[in-house]
C-alpha cells in the first residue's frame, strides 16, 4: 500500500485576525489610561484600607512635599466649556492687581500638574518655555500670615466651583507641622470634610487573638 | 523584518511578477503588541489612587458664644503621636488645676507604635464589642446569608456605630514632631478597629510637654530643627 505522503509545507498561522484583535485592545487600553501626569515633588503617598476612589473632578489638590514646600492643583471641571482653572486664574490676577493674557489663561488651563508658584512670578511660570525654568520657579505658595495666598487660591476655587472637594496629598515623610497649616487655613475657611490621599494596603485582624 | 516572498519567474529574457499576494511576516508586530498590552494593562490597574475621608469638627470661632462638647472622661482615650513612629496614650482627660499645677500633675503616658499588637491592640480591646458586631455582620453579607446591596451593608455599618455607646471616644493629638504618614496610619486604625467615634483636634500645651518629657528629648529636638 502507499503511503499516504503529506506535502511538505512550512506551517504558515494566517496572524491577521489576531493582530487586529490586538490593536483594538491596545487602542481602548491607551484611550482610556489616564496618564500619571508629573508631580513637581516626589511624594509617596502613605497607606490605608480605604477602598474608595478618588474622584476625577471637582478637586483641589494639596501637595505637601517633604521639605514643608506646598503646591496645589484644581481640575477644569467635568465639563470642557466650564474651565474653572483659567476662571480661578483671572480672579487671583484681580486681587492681586496682575493682568492675564488670554495666552496665559490658556497656559494655565491646559497644564495638568500641580503648581506652587507665587503669584507675583505666575506669568514667568506660565510664559516659560522650558521645564527646568519652570521647576526653579516652584518654591511652593506662600501660606505665612501676612501673604496667605494658598487661602485666596481656596477662597476663589471655591467660588468658582462650589463643589469643589479638598483632597491632601502628602509624604508620609512630610512633618505634620505645615500639614496642619493647611488644614487650619482650610478650617479657616469653613472647610471641614479632606479627602487624604493614599495607596491601598490590605489589614487582617485575627479576631480569636483579641478576645482571649 | 517584514519579509515579503514573491516568486518570480524568468521568462523570455522579461522578469515578472508572478500575480501572488505578497506576504507579510507579522511575529515581531504582534511581539511588539503583547508588550504594549502588558504594559498598558499593568499600568492603568495602579494608576487610581484612593481616598480617605475625614470630617474634621468645625472650628470654634468665639470660645465665649459657643461651649466646647462635653464628653465622659471615662470613655475618652487620648492618642498623641509623637517623634520617631511613637504613639502615647492616656485615658480620661487633665482637669485644669492639675496641668495648671506648679509643677503641673500630668498622668503618665502608656507608649506604644504603630505595629498590629500595637495601638490596634488597644483599640480592639476597648472597642471589642462594638468591633464585634461589625464583624458578626460583615460576615454575614459574605457569607450570603443576609442578601443586602452594598450601599445598605454601609449604612447598617454605620447604625452600628452611631448605636454605639459603649466603645471609646477617641481624641487624636499630633504633636509637631510628628509627620503625616502617621496622621493617616492612626486614622487607617480608627477604620480598621471600627471605632465609632474619634476626631482629631489641636494638641494642648500640657500635652506637648508630655509628650516631650516621655520621648526623652527626641521631640523638643525635633521642634528645635523645625524652628
Amino acid at each position: 500500500m502507499p503511503k499516504i505522503k503529506l506535502p511538505t509545507k512550512s506551517p504558515h498561522i494566517d496572524m491577521t485576525p489576531m493582530v487586529d484583535l490586538f490593536s483594538v485592545v491596545l487602542i481602548f487600553l491607551m484611550l482610556t489610561t489616564t496618564m500619571r501626569q508629573p508631580e513637581p515633588a516626589n511624594v509617596d503617598t502613605p497607606f490605608s484600607i480605604s477602598e474608595t476612589p478618588i474622584p476625577d473632578f471637582n478637586t483641589m489638590t494639596f501637595l505637601l512635599a517633604t521639605d514643608g514646600k506646598i503646591f496645589m492643583n484644581f481640575d477644569n471641571g467635568p465639563d470642557t466649556l466650564l474651565k474653572y482653572r483659567p476662571k480661578i486664574l483671572q480672579e487671583m490676577g484681580n486681587r492681586y492687581g496682575i493682568e492675564f493674557t488670554p495666552a496665559e489663561l490658556r497656559a494655565f488651563e491646559k497644564m495638568k500638574s500641580s503648581m506652587g508658584v507665587p503669584i507675583n512670578q505666575m506669568k514667568e511660570y506660565l510664559n516659560a518655555k522650558d521645564n527646568n525654568v519652570r521647576n526653579s520657579l516652584q518654591t511652593g505658595i506662600p501660606i505665612d500670615s501676612a501673604d496667605n495666598q494658598l487661602a485666596m487660591w481656596i477662597l476663589f476655587a471655591r467660588q468658582v466651583n462650589p463643589n469643589i472637594q479638598a483632597c491632601l496629598k502628602g509624604d508620609s515623610k512630610t512633618g505634620f507641622e505645615s500639614v496642619e497649616k493647611v488644614l487650619d487655613i482650610l478650617q479657616d475657611r469653613n472647610v471641614n470634610r479632606f479627602s487624604l490621599i493614599t495607596s491601598l494596603e490590605a489589614a487582617k485582624i485575627n479576631l480569636e487573638e483579641i478576645q482571649q | 523584518m517584514a519579509e515579503i516572498i514573491v516568486e518570480e519567474k524568468a521568462k523570455g529574457g522579461k522578469r515578472k511578477a508572478k500575480k501572488h499576494p505578497p506576504h507579510i511576516d507579522m511575529t515581531p508586530m504582534v511581539d511588539l503588541m503583547c508588550l504594549l498590552i502588558v504594559f498598558f494593562m499593568l499600568t492603568t490597574a495602579f494608576s487610581k489612587a484612593k481616598v480617605m475621608d475625614i470630617i474634621l469638627p468645625e472650628k470654634i470661632k468665639d470660645p465665649t458664644k459657643q461651649e466646647a462638647p462635653r464628653i465622659s472622661a471615662s470613655r475618652t482615650l487620648n492618642i498623641l503621636l509623637g517623634p520617631n513612629d511613637k504613639v502615647y496614650i492616656y485615658p480620661g482627660s487633665v482637669k485644669p488645676e492639675d496641668y495648671s499645677a506648679v509643677p503641673p500633675n500630668l498622668p503618665p503616658l502608656t507608649e506604644t507604635d504603630f505595629s498590629a499588637e500595637g495601638i490596634r491592640m488597644v483599640l480592639l480591646e476597648r472597642n471589642r464589642a462594638l468591633f464585634r458586631k461589625i464583624n458578626d455582620f460583615n460576615q454575614e453579607v459574605i457569607s450570603g446569608r443576609i442578601s443586602i446591596s452594598q450601599d445598605s451593608a454601609r449604612s447598617m455599618v454605620s447604625k452600628l456605630k452611631s448605636d454605639d455607646d459603649t466603645g471609646p471616644i477617641v481624641l487624636i493629638k499630633a504633636h509637631k514632631s510628628a509627620n503625616y504618614g502617621n496622621f493617616v496610619d492612626i486614622l487607617d486604625e480608627m477604620n480598621i478597629c471600627g471605632i465609632a467615634r474619634y476626631t482629631f483636634v489641636k494638641i494642648a500645651w500640657y500635652e506637648e510637654r508630655m509628650v516631650e518629657l516621655a520621648s526623652g528629648g527626641a521631640a523638643s529636638q525635633a521642634t528645635a530643627s523645625a524652628n
